[in-house]
């Protein structure tokens, strides 16, 4: 499993000059959204353009160079991927301030993400710092996931919980506020790999086969059954359709990859659809959202569906280019600037725009299952598919849900949604899949000549020196 | 490892496609759809902040859009609101009604004819404007219509419309009562929903045009169309004399009932014959009922038809009420078509076209309200050509008629019509409401100069503050109607 990224000769180049390139790029879209949407509102640049685009280029650069300087051989392509996403969050943040501000109900939640893209990028730096060789992280399998389990526990105590639109996924201490699930995701990721590695032998080769399908020990199914049971515990506890469904299909992804036994999707499968039969037909607000889904317009007029109809007028009202920032009414759907900020993309940008954020939100997604596939240590492939998939469902399930594709579930779009939990988890994502795929892309460790010579001699002394 | 990696890099492609392809379904091929549900406040809305074009009465308009500094830029205002209401309907948040229904294309700048230019606007980052439409009106005519009926009374229910004959132009169009659509175009939505529903609720129905949108029985003002339907057929002549009578017994009637009279007009006696012109100028029930009769139910609605009756043809107002002429029915009833009455209905329009259509030598133009089309660089994108709608008699049945309505007005019950110096052509009308309690309705139809006319008039008033007695198509409508074609012809 562990195969050498130099197969065939072929080493990587570091790419950094291509990395300060697509950054720079990046900047353009981030800087030029936030003009562009100065000129279509208020009919001029905004005048703190300097100061704002300063800021993000500072932000973006220091990025940069702490990559030259601690991951020389990570990927070129995720910085500028997630430095764009997040400069076109801010500017179209900045739109829906600017909207509320004409409502007559001021907010500067621009100003706020902001803030959380700083507090973001220097928990990147400090990850990127911190962690010098990711595998150290699979010592911590245990302490995350039991951090994970408290994290996602924490909304259902008392005091610091708070329900917000019926889902109880906040905690608040004194000023502020936190969604915990987002950090669990980032621990979760590590402890199930973690978890994963030394068993999966044990879970791949043990078991029997009932119909061609190799079916796990019983004994093995434990784990599986905990996550089944911590996904439907967030599903009705807390009435977080979405992140019950990411958790879950996060880890039947890491253990079908672990195991390469298609067996556990099946059981994994069946049992997501009992679950979700059941929350059908126990939970009221499960089975409304479905019924919803199915029929938006007939729930309108009871403002029941108000949330995506508006959304979907929005989309229909944007088309192929879009309204351009200023002329369309993204304010119109409640939360445009956090759930469904892709609505508030597509009414004033268009299909194109849409299109354009689900490419790089692809492009990120296939680099990290890039980085699994050379990564050389099990872990690394686990953590790095991980992450990877975390976002691809992540996004297939809010913008899925906000176009209508699949029921509606509260969840914040990577990058670009406001929200500081989010934002700060994503960047450390970003941070550990640059990590990974730094190790997985930096050369082999070269191995002595005069051991070649004595090639049939079992020991080999391998000299770990890296080379930089 | 690799191969369930590359199992699920696959399994995320599919996400992202169907994502793509969701997207697009939803913002390209439903996106139509999406803007034509009637939930959809965005495209009310954009609609409604739209710089809309004006609508014009020569150069002055009479709906404009001025800009607002609320969320909806721009504020649809009417100079003259009362005035000019029935015509330019109004423009609010929840509809629009009349021309600026009609001509919703041009005036909110979807035409495809303006996009070029607003497709310059786009990149030079303008906001689409719409163009203007300019109205056929004559101001004065207009005035002098609203002021005649408006000077009835407070509580006076009717229409006037004036036409040019050789065109169909639409000249004067007034309906009484009116309503302020300046109003229903506030933004203050609350307020507009409520006014909206008093005006709704109102018996005297302000909201329709009267000129069009209302029919009712024509009475003796039809008898120009029984008497170009009799010499059409070759019957008579102006010159000729027609069967007379102070009674009439309809047939296939027995009693009071189905006998018919002139109100004490002098008509000769019963069984005796007098001059067609003091038939016409007396209005003479009892010839004109036995005229139709002579006529035959067949060729009464040709030549009704031929008017316009039984058709649909005016669009710059919708929805406009058909005019009616019966069919299928029997002698007592054909008698009673010959002076209006029975199910004979017709709009102060139709009214007005025929006035116009015997004063343009038979030929009845079409009638039209929006003359020009204009972008808002006022580059006219298209001018309305005159069309006619159908031959309704020959030229010199049209004149046989005229001459009849020229002495009406001359030595007749229409004499209130006349001007000094110019012959008219005129003929009144007081049709029976079927209701004891109610007034009749007095009508008035007219054009002039009679020999080569520039307008013709019909007023028809359905209420107004006048004791029942007094109640005459002359000495109501008559004057109206001159005060319109003197407006014209000066």
């Amino acid at each position: 499993m562990a195969q050498p990224s130099t197969i065939m000769g072929f080493v990587h180049r570091r790419r950094r000059g291509a990395e300060l390139f697509l950054l720079i790029l990046a900047l353009a879209v981030g800087i030029g959204a936030y003009a562009a949407v100065g000129l279509g509102v208020d009919g001029e640049v905004p005048a703190d353009l300097f100061g704002y685009g300063a800021w993000l280029a500072a932000l973006l650069v220091a990025a940069h160079l702490v990559i030259r300087f601690a991951a020389p051989y990570a990927d070129p392509v995720l910085l500028p991927v997630v430095a764009a996403l997040n400069g076109l969050g801010l500017a179209v943040i900045h739109r829906i301030d600017l909207a509320k501000e004409a409502a007559g109900s001021p907010h500067a939640f621009a100003q706020q993400q902001l803030i959380w893209m700083t507090v973001g990028v220097a928990l990147f730096v400090i990850t990127l710092l911190a962690v010098r060789d990711h595998r150290v992280l699979q010592r911590f399998t245990y302490t995350s996931g039991l951090a994970a389990i408290v994290l996602l526990l924490l909304p259902l105590l008392p005091g610091i919980g708070r329900t917000i639109y019926g889902a109880r996924i906040w905690i608040h201490v004194g000023p502020f506020s936190f969604q915990p699930g987002e950090v669990a995701k980032v621990l979760l990721v590590i402890a199930i790999a973690g978890y994963l590695v030394p068993h999966r032998d044990a879970l791949a080769l043990a078991g029997r086969r009932v119909l061609f399908v190799d079916l796990p020990r019983g004994r093995d199914l434990g784990p599986i059954l905990v996550m089944w049971l911590i996904s439907l515990g967030i599903l009705v506890f807390q009435r977080d359709l979405g992140s019950s469904l990411l958790f879950f299909g996060l880890f039947l992804i890491m253990l079908y990859v672990a195991t390469e036994r298609p067996g556990w999707l099946v059981v994994g499968a069946l049992l997501f659809v009992g679950g979700a039969f059941l929350a059908y037909f126990l939970f009221g607000h499960v089975r409304e959202r479905f019924d919803i889904w199915l029929h938006p317009f007939d729930f309108y007029e009871s403002g029941e569906s108000f949330q995506p109809i508006e959304a979907r007028f929005g989309l229909g009202w944007g088309g192929l280019v879009g309204r351009g920032f200023g002329n369309g009414d993204p304010n119109r759907v409640p939360f445009a600037e956090s759930d469904f900020i892709i609505s508030s993309i597509g009414e004033e940008l268009g299909l194109t725009a849409v299109m354009a954020v689900l490419m790089m939100y692809g492009l990120i997604v296939e680099r990290a299952l890039r980085t699994a596939v050379i990564c050389r240590d099990a872990f690394g492939k686990l953590v790095a598919t991980g992450l990877g998939s975390a976002i691809a469902l992540q996004v297939f399930v809010v913008v899925g849900g906000v176009t209508g594709l699949i029921p509606l579930t509260g969840l914040t779009t990577p990058f670009l949604s406001y929200g500081g939990s989010s934002l700060i988890a994503n960047w450390v994502i970003i941070a550990l899949l640059l990590r990974i795929s730094d190790q997985a892309r930096r050369p082999a460790p070269t191995i002595s000549d005069d051991t070649t010579a004595i090639s049939d001699d079992a020991t080999q002394i391998v000299k770990i020196g890296e080379r930089r | 490892m690799n191969k369930p990696i590359r199992t699920i890099s696959i399994f995320c492609l599919l996400l992202f496609l169907a994502l793509m392809i969701n997207a697009s379904y939803v913002m390209y091929w439903k996106a139509g759809a999406l803007n034509d549900d009637a939930r959809n406040r965005r495209v009310i809305q954009a609609a409604y902040s739209q710089e809309r074009g004006a609508i014009l009465v020569g150069r002055t308009p009479v709906a404009l859009s001025v800009e607002s500094d609320d969320e909806y830029l721009f504020q649809r205002t009417y100079p003259k609101p009362l005035m000019y209401a029935p015509i330019t309907g109004y423009f609010s948040y929840y509809g629009a009604t009349a021309v600026e229904q009609t001509q919703n294309d041009i005036l909110s700048g979807d035409d495809p004819r303006l996009f070029v230019t607003n497709t310059v606007d786009l990149l030079s980052s303008k906001p689409p404007k719409g163009g203007n439409v300019t109205l056929t009106i004559d101001p004065a005519a207009q005035q002098a219509a609203y002021d005649g009926l408006t000077g009835l009374g407070p509580d006076t229910q009717g229409g006037v419309v004036a036409i040019e004959p050789s065109t169909g132009k639409i000249l004067a169009m007034v309906s009484l009562p009116t309503f302020d659509p300046n109003q229903l175009a506030s933004h203050d939505l609350r307020a507009v929903a409520k006014r909206s529903k008093e005006l709704n609720a109102d018996p005297t129905e302000p909201l329709l045009n009267r000129g069009s949108q209302v029919r009712l029985p024509p009475g003796s003002t039809f008898k120009v169309v029984t008497a170009a339907a009799a010499i059409e057929k070759g019957l008579y002549d102006a010159d000729s004399e027609v069967p007379g009578g102070e009674t009439y017994q309809l047939p296939l009637t027995q009693g009071p009932t189905g006998l018919i009279d002139n109100e004490g007009r002098d008509c000769g006696a019963n069984g005796s014959k007098i001059p067609f012109a003091q038939a016409m100028e007396n209005s003479c029930n009892t010839s004109f009922a036995q005229i139709a009769g002579e006529v035959g139910a067949e060729d009464m609605a040709a030549t009704a038809e031929g008017f316009g009756f039984n058709q649909q043809y005016f669009t710059d107002i919708l929805p406009q009420a058909t005019s009616e002429f019966p069919t299928d029915i029997d002698d007592a009833q054909l008698g009673q078509t010959g002076f209006g009455q029975f199910d004979v209905s017709a709009t102060p329009l139709q009214m007005a076209m025929v006035a116009a259509g015997l004063g343009n030598g038979g030929s009845v133009m079409k009638p039209y309200l929006v003359d020009e089309k204009q972008s808002a660089d006022l580059d006219v994108l298209d001018k309305t050509d005159p069309e006619e709608l159908s031959r309704a008699v020959s030229p010199e049945t049209a004149a046989e008629v005229t001459d009849l309505m020229v002495s009406t007005v001359a030595n007749g019950t229409a004499s209130p019509a006349a001007i000094p110096g110019i012959d008219v052509a005129g003929k009144t009308g007081t049709a029976q409401t079927g209701q004891s309690d109610r007034s009749p309705y007095a009508w008035f139809i007219s054009f002039a100069p009679a020999e080569n006319p520039v307008v013709a008039v019909a007023v028809m008033i359905q209420n107004a503050d006048i004791p029942r007695d007094e109640i005459a198509g002359g000495l109501l409508g008559g004057p109206i109607a001159k005060s319109v074609m003197e407006a014209v012809i000066r």
